[in-house]
């Protein structure tokens, strides 16, 4: 974190804009710290993405095609037929001004720009412009502006300064909803080939090796494999995961991060653990290396590309023959489960509604997609006292739960994890109640903006969750912040060491590994972390 | 383009607008231009306006289902859902549209951010903000009073419902004004709330350094419009008292598509005419189509059920993918040498070892 200055100088921000000079006299920045480096040539020709160039947007030149207003505007055109949302979006926003203070990016930076309204109005005005009476006569005093180059550089740059995250289209009075304008919005600036070098590298991974990490399917059973190491010193058991296995009653898919990097190993090791658990019960699931992410970060490129990547989940589903496809933690992969897979990808007639082998509980809720998620699971084997648990193996841990935004407000799950967590910890405390639910604060790298060059924009974004979980390790001594979403567990920990050190992050599965007492283990003395549990730091010493 | 450039341009825009008819009337006596066909063009152009914004706004389809959730899912019996925020059905809809439409619930949920740097850290706090939802919700709910106490004008003899809601209107009784004398009528409280909340919304726009920063002209104009409108009308009632008589004469017969235009009229009413005029052939070109924009959100007026129910998308299309057969043949040696099970199995790798 050497280039990003402390967070005392940070955190001293104006939200005052100038008074006279107005925005559309305030051309755009491109600074370090806050800009994802462009993509490259090859993670987009690799794909089939257009205008595929090695480009660098520090630079004046951007290298566009010679006609790229023609191939916006058509664009443009084309996305106003296509979508509803779009078209209504940009001609009934009234700029009451009610979204402005609420999103984490302005709120951490100041940056009017980043207000919702007016990171919407960089689209609105040359909307206006090209396809409004009042635009096309009035110009600026309609609030109309050409379609420069500057102004191709102002959405570039604020287009990826929005985690997609809708907490705007929560307070907003006609629900319109900024992550729709700026999926829509970078989908235009992806005609150019305009994407983020963090964002189209992980595409074109995921498109040839089936996850964002490019971990290719051997590489991912040895990951897996250290794993299985790992909890059998912990536990003393060895799991038996299996993979591509046709047949399957259920198949497993969970973001790749869970399997890459710490703390999200750790949940994928409570994964493990729980399905070696109810093996024994009569659980039939597989994991797979060709469906082997969860998330999706053509959502974050076009709607196309989002269909594209997720398509693998329901191909695999079929090729292997299971009944029914159970999901892993992670924020956005739920909000294109939820909301898009069904359409892009559906039906999943060769599924079977999903029906827990365990329980006998039938997921009504998901019985189109066939597609269930974990903290739904589990939650259901707690409730039918399934698992045999012991809190007191989180004893040292003082829980806070972030609702992470994708699944707040792209689905409305928030009893499910908290439920979980209530079983497997003994010290649950909520943040306040307007950073939490539907109303909760992204981690501010979500959408594809946690790359290392964007650090000040990130912990800017994270300040807001960060500032509430300070509440709680002030008032309660939290110490570990609970999530579902492997964004999350990647981006967080950073948030925290800069705004609140000594808060470090867990998936909830990892709580669940925990806490899982498992047939024939021995005596844990170490949590998943290998920290000692609480009463056995002296053990640990011998 | 600034704030004060903008209310600039809009106020003259909305002098100019009750210019024009003071001169017309006034000066030129052009009553039948004033008087009915300016009318009738704004009529017109209002609600032909306002039916082709929204058919084209339809024809939009909704590829889809993307509601904001703001409540727990259904689940499982034993979990509390939220069906308004979160409907998974038609009737949690509709209520949540309710809702929005009548209560403006989304607005409710305002805060305002209040944010300290301090030694040991920025304090931030969401505070208490419901000025905003206060004045919207007066501000709208008095213009529809006030619309629809107008029908007194229209129709003959007056609705048994819109005298209820005069007398209802006029119930505070808060007497009689001093100034014009004579038989000054009781004081709606709806124009004073009119009058009070536009005035709010217009001094938050300008008081609220962000809101200041976003506004437009296309945002203090029909303000301005509105504030007009509303204070041409409080004139003619309490003030400048016009021949009422004749005023019912020209409304009814406008109404009644038998339009003439009676002598007598003072020309405050045709100022108040022309503003209304201008805002509703405005109307459908402007943001205040958000008056039925809020009915076809697709963030709010669809069910959270896309994990029941498959959405269909209309313009649906085949794309590229990553097959599985392309991913083995890519990997299959690694996926061997792991154990990973294959499809083609190990002798296709020495068919293409031999070809090779």
């Amino acid at each position: 974190m050497a280039d990003v200055a402390k967070p005392e100088e940070t955190a001293r921000i104006d939200h005052t804009p100038p008074l006279l000079k107005g925005w559309m006299d305030t051309p755009v920045e491109i600074k370090p710290g806050v800009y994802c480096y462009g993509a490259k040539e090859k993670s987009l020709a690799y794909v089939g993405m257009p205008n595929a160039r090695d480009w660098n947007p520090a630079e004046e030149d951007w290298k566009l095609p010679e006609d790229w207003q023609e191939i916006v505007r058509e664009g443009f055109r084309d996305r106003l037929e296509k979508f509803r949302s779009l078209k209504l979006f940009m001609d009934i926003c009234v700029r009451c001004g009610a979204c402005a203070d609420k999103c984490h990016f302005f709120i951490g930076s100041g940056d009017p720009k980043n207000m919702p309204v007016l990171r919407a109005e960089l689209l609105r005005s040359v909307y206006r412009k090209n396809f409004t009476i009042g635009g096309k006569i009035f110009g600026r005093f309609a609030g109309a502006r050409d379609l420069t180059e500057d102004v191709l550089k102002e959405w570039w740059s604020y287009f990826y300064q929005c985690t997609e995250c809708r907490r705007c289209s929560l307070f907003c009075p006609y629900g319109i909803d900024q992550a729709e304008i700026t999926i829509l919005g970078r989908e235009l600036i992806n005609l150019l080939g305009l994407n983020t070098d963090w964002i189209s590298a992980p595409v074109a991974n995921c498109y040839r090796t089936g996850n964002h990490l490019g971990i290719q399917p051997h590489a991912y059973i040895d990951m897996i494999d250290f794993f299985v190491d790992e909890i059998e010193e912990i536990t003393g058991i060895r799991v038996e995961p299996s993979f591509n296995r046709k047949g399957a009653e259920i198949l497993f898919i969970t973001p790749s991060g869970d399997v890459f990097a710490d703390p999200g190993t750790y949940t994928c090791m409570g994964y493990l653990m729980l399905f070696h658990y109810l093996q024994q019960k009569g659980l039939d699931i597989t994991w797979s290396t060709y469906a082997s992410e969860g998330g999706n970060f053509g959502y974050f490129t076009s709607h196309e590309m989002a269909k594209r990547l997720n398509a693998k989940m329901y191909a695999e589903a079929k090729r292997l023959g299971v009944k029914w496809i159970l999901g892993g933690e992670c924020g956005h992969m739920w909000r294109v489960i939820n909301q898009y897979m069904d359409t892009f990808n559906g039906p999943p007639d060769f599924l079977e509604e999903p029906v827990s082998p365990i329980t006998g509980t039938k997921f009504e809720n998901a019985k189109s997609t066939k597609m269930v998620h974990i903290t739904e699971f589990t939650a259901d084997l707690i409730k039918h006292n399934v698992l045999r648990l012991d809190p007191s193996r989180n004893e040292q841990l003082k829980v806070t739960f972030h609702d992470s935004c994708n699944t707040a407000r792209g689905m409305g799950i928030f009893e499910e994890p908290r439920y979980v967590i209530n079983s497997v910890c003994n010290n649950f405390y909520e943040m306040p109640p307007n950073t939490i639910r539907e109303q909760t604060f992204c981690c501010g790298s979500g959408s594809g903006l946690n790359a290392g060059e964007c650090l000040e924009l990130r912990m800017r974004g994270g300040l807001p969750r960060a500032n509430a979980v300070k509440y709680v390790h002030e008032k309660f001594g939290v110490n570990m912040v609970a999530c579902i979403c492997a964004i999350d567990r990647a981006a967080l920990p950073t948030a925290l060491e800069y705004w609140v050190p000594g808060v470090e992050v867990t998936g909830v599965h990892e709580l669940v590994g925990n806490a899982l007492v498992m047939q024939g283990e021995k005596e844990r003395t170490t949590d998943l972390r290998g920290e000692p549990l609480a009463g056995m730091e002296d053990e640990e010493d011998v | 383009m600034n704030f004060v450039l903008s209310i600039l341009f809009s106020s003259f825009a909305v002098l100019l607008v009750v210019l024009i008819p003071w001169v017309g009337v006034g000066a030129a006596d052009l009553r039948l231009f004033f008087g009915i066909i300016v009318p009738y063009a704004a009529m017109a152009t209002f609600f032909i306006g306002i039916v082709i914004r929204v058919i084209d706004w339809a024809r939009s389809p909704v590829p889809f289902r993307i509601p904001t959730t703001a409540g727990q899912q259904w689940s499982f019996p034993w979990v509390k859902s939220n069906p308004i925020d979160n409907p998974k059905g038609t009737g949690g809809v509709i209520a949540r549209m309710i809702f929005e439409v009548l209560l403006f619930r989304s607005l409710f949920r305002n805060t305002r951010l209040e944010y300290l740097t301090a030694d040991e850290g920025p304090k931030i706090n969401y505070e208490w903000e419901k000025w905003l939802w206060v004045a919207a919700l007066v501000f709208h709910w008095s213009f529809l009073i006030i619309f629809l106490r107008h029908f007194r004008f229209f129709i003959e003899p007056v609705p048994a419902l819109v005298s209820l809601i005069e007398s209802l209107d006029r119930f505070l009784e808060l007497g009689v004004l001093p100034v014009n004398g004579l038989g000054a009528p009781g004081v709606y409280i709806t124009d004073i709330l009119l009058l009070l909340s536009v005035t709010y919304l217009f001094l938050r726009r300008i008081y609220i350094p962000q809101v200041r920063y976003i506004s437009l002209p296309a945002d203090y104009f029909p303000l301005f419009l509105i504030l007009a409108l509303g204070l041409t009308g409080v004139l003619m009632r309490y003030f400048i008292r016009v021949d009422i008589t004749a005023v019912k004469e020209l409304a009814v017969g406008l109404f009644k598509l038998n339009p003439k235009v009676p002598e007598g009229i003072g020309v405050i009413f045709y100022i108040h005419l022309f503003v209304l005029s201008v805002l509703i052939a405005y109307f459908p070109f402007s943001k205040l189509m958000h008056l039925a924009g809020v009915f076809l959100s697709p963030t709010r007026n669809l069910s959270s059920n896309s994990r029941m129910v498959r959405h269909i998308n209309p313009w649906d299309y085949p794309v590229e993918v990553h097959t599985y057969e392309e991913y083995e043949d890519e990997f299959r040696g690694h996926m061997i040498e792991v154990g990973l099970p294959v499809e083609r199995g190990a002798e296709s790798i020495a068919e293409t070892a031999e070809k090779e």
